[in-house]
Order: structure tokens, then sequence, then C-alpha cells
């Protein structure tokens, strides 16, 4: 009883001092602006752009660096981002001109001029954008993060069949998706084919969803591309996959009568196109509207400038974060869960109705 | 004053229809606790195969619920 209590203990304190790094940086940036500015715009602000891609790895006012742009624009451009200095100044590079306009780059002269047509939409012309971003450096480092510590785990078990360390808390979890996602969904037979991607996928998206948490600022699964890239591999492996029997239940749907299977084909084939899609939506939207709702409340404390205001604010916002670890694994089990069970209709072997 | 009133009467119906959402999704979830909950008093034994479906259910009404809210 007083083990448990001095964990719950330790665990609050430890995310305290998560809130209060987050509140260093909120509080620089408030006093760094001019006193004009209404503090509410302020959070605003500061929500939008915790929730953008950005070209450097800012951690603190003080302590961030700059991440290579590689853009192409008539050839391939390479500079560093530390020429935008915070999308400050224009960056010249083999005498184009780039500046970044709310994240985007874009192609413009010396001065950084942005012209806007009606609609207050910029018609600066834009190059192909493919530097290592924020977001692209997470991926890549959370990739080979996993693939060092799985590669470990599986050399560990040629030698010795349990597992040490943190491979003892791996495993349960690795034979939770392969006993309790991939079996019941896609049957004995085929689960075997589908289980890298799966394992892959759950352990992506938990340990970038818990990522997205920490006061570093990365937020991978807040940007839609990257949930798109997801859904849509899901996609081309249950199309690529799926056997006689899947697309003849998409366009010819056995056991019901002609008109009904002529009205049903074109509803079946883009039910194919809306799983994925739900898909995508799903993890971006819960993961975005988490964050979104716990910033907001965290710039709530700084707008309620008294004792009262503030420290109730920080409750909410403590318990909203743990509602939000929650979410992070939850979304990747349905993530996960929900992949099972396209790939599990795929192939499907045929049974009488 | 005139375009001032449609700009007015689109943000007001704006939130009328995610406020719509909200009320759909919560009466779906609400609904599926409330069944899954008599399921497990009936049968005590199967409370992990019931807890997995509630919560693939609830995971599939809010992301209809989110994608209509961000289309909103």
């Amino acid at each position: 009883m007083i083990k448990k209590l001095k964990f719950l203990i330790v665990l609050f304190f430890t995310f305290l001092c998560v809130f209060s790094f987050a509140e260093q940086h909120d509080l620089k940036n408030n006093g760094e602006s001019s006193p004009q500015k209404d503090i509410r715009t302020e959070v605003k602000d500061f929500v939008n752009h915790h929730l953008q891609d950005t070209h450097d790895f800012h951690l603190t006012k003080g302590l961030s660096f700059p991440l290579p742009v590689i853009l192409w624009d008539n050839g391939l451009q390479i500079f560093s981002s530390s020429q935008f200095d915070h999308g400050k100044a224009v960056a010249t590079h083999n005498g184009n001109h780039y500046k970044i306009y709310h994240g985007k780059i874009y192609k413009t002269d010396l001065g950084g001029k942005i012209t806007y047509n009606q609609n207050k939409h910029v018609t600066n012309e834009k190059p192909l954008d493919f530097s290592i971003t924020k977001n692209v450096s997470f991926i890549l480092i959370v990739s080979f993060l996993m693939m060092w510590v799985f590669s470990r785990m599986a050399k560990s078990y040629r030698s010795n069949p349990i597992p040490k360390g943190f491979g003892r808390f791996l495993e349960p979890i690795v034979l939770y998706v392969r006993d309790d996602i991939a079996i019941p969904n896609i049957g004995k037979k085929y689960y075997k084919r589908y289980m890298s991607f799966l394992l892959t996928v759950f352990f992506f998206i938990w340990i970038i969803n818990l990522f997205g948490l920490t006061p570093l600022g990365v937020n991978v699964t807040n940007n839609i591309a990257v949930t798109f890239s997801l859904a849509i591999i899901t996609y081309l492996i249950t199309t690529f996959t799926a056997n006689k029997h899947y697309w003849k239940h998409i366009f010819w749907m056995p056991g019901v009568p002609v008109p009904m299977k002529l009205i049903l084909a074109p509803i079946e084939l883009l039910g194919t196109i809306i799983k994925p899609f739900s898909l995508m939506i799903r993890l971006y939207a819960n993961i975005t509207a988490g964050h979104v709702v716990l910033m907001s409340i965290i710039g709530l404390m700084f707008i309620f400038k008294n004792w009262i205001g503030s420290s109730l604010s920080f409750g909410l916002a403590f318990a909203i974060a743990l509602l939000e670890l929650l979410v992070a694994a939850l979304q990747a089990y349905i993530f996960t869960m929900l992949s099972a069970l396209y790939f599990g209709s795929a192939v499907e072997e045929h049974h009488d109705h | 004053m005139e375009t001032m009133d449609i700009e007015v009467a689109k943000v007001l119906f704006k939130a009328l229809g995610a406020g719509l959402v909200v009320i759909g999704a919560g009466l779906g979830i609400g609904k599926i606790g409330g069944s899954a909950m008599e399921a497990i008093a009936r049968q005590p034994e199967a409370t992990g195969k019931i807890q997995t479906a509630m919560l693939i259910a609830a995971a599939l009404i809010e992301g209809i619920g989110f994608a209509a809210l961000f289309a909103v």
C-alpha cells in the first residue's frame, strides 16, 4: 500500500517537471514579444506553432540546431536552414532567394516579398521541398531506435529462450500482437506474412505518440501526411495480397439478386478506399485534438494570472495528459487491429454463407 | 451589415453542426458502454473479450465523429 503510494507520488513528480519545462518555453516566448500583444493571441500562436513542422530543431530559446534544407528547383539545392534564422531572414543559395512563410518555403526576391492573390493565398512559386525537417528527422531517429532495440532482442533469442532486461517488457507485447490481434483476425494459416508490418506499425505509432507528449515539440502523427502514408501502406498490402474471393465479394457479391449486385459494386469499391481513409483520419484527429486541448489548457494557466485559476488549470492539464497517454497506446492498438481486420478479410477462404 | 450577418450565421451553424456531431458520438459510445457493462454483469468471465470489442466499436464511432468534426 505504501509502495503503491510512493510510486504514484514519483509518477506525479515526473510529470510535474515535464510541465515546468513547457512553462519555461512559454514564458520566454511571452517575455520576448511586444507588450501590446494580447495574451490570447500569444497562446493561439504558440499552439499553432507547435502543431507545424519546422525546418530546425528548436528545443528552448537558446538551444536549437538547424536541419538541412533540400530543395528541388531546377537542380538540387542543399543548404542549412540556419540561413533562415528562424524564419526571419531570406536565404540565398545559387542566386535563388527563399523565405519561410507559415512553415513553407517560397521562392522570392532579395527583399523577401510575398505576393498574395485575391483570396489571401500566396502566389509565390514553391520549389519541391525534400528537406529533412523536424518530423522527418524524428521518423528516422525512431526507426533506427526500433531497429536497434528489436534486432538486439532477436539476436538474444539465439542463445537464450528467456529474454533479459528490456526484452522482458517487449516480449509479452509482441506475443499479444500475435495472439490477440493477428491470429484471431487473419487466421492461423496466413498470419505470419503480415506480422512484421503489424508489429512495426504498432510500435511505431505508440512510440511516436508517446514522444509527442514530451516537451521536445515533436509531433509526427500530428501531420496528416504521415498518417496518410501509413494508411496507404495498409491499403496497398490489402489490395496486392487479396485473393479471388475478396475481389469477388466486392464486384460480384454472391448470394444477392443481380440488380443488387450492380448497386453494391461501386459502394463496395468506395468502401475499400474509405476504410484506410478512416484509419488515417482517426489517428490524425485523435492525436491532434488531444494536443490542441492540452496546449490550450496549459495556455489557460497564463491567462488566469491568479493562484486558484492557474493551479486548477494545471490539475486539469495533468489529468488530460494522463488521458493522452492512454489515447497514445489505444490509437496504436486500434490502428493495428483494424489493419489486421482488413488483411483478414483479404485472405479469407471461401466458406458457404 | 448584410455580409456581417451571413458571417455570424455561418459561424453559428458551424458550431451547431459540431455540437450535433458530438451528441451523436456521445450517444453511440454511451449505448455501447452500457450494453458492455450489462454483458459483463451477466458473465464476468468474458470481461476481456467484451472490453476488447467495446474498445473497437468505440474507436470506430470516434473515428467518424472526428472526421465529421474536422470537416465542420
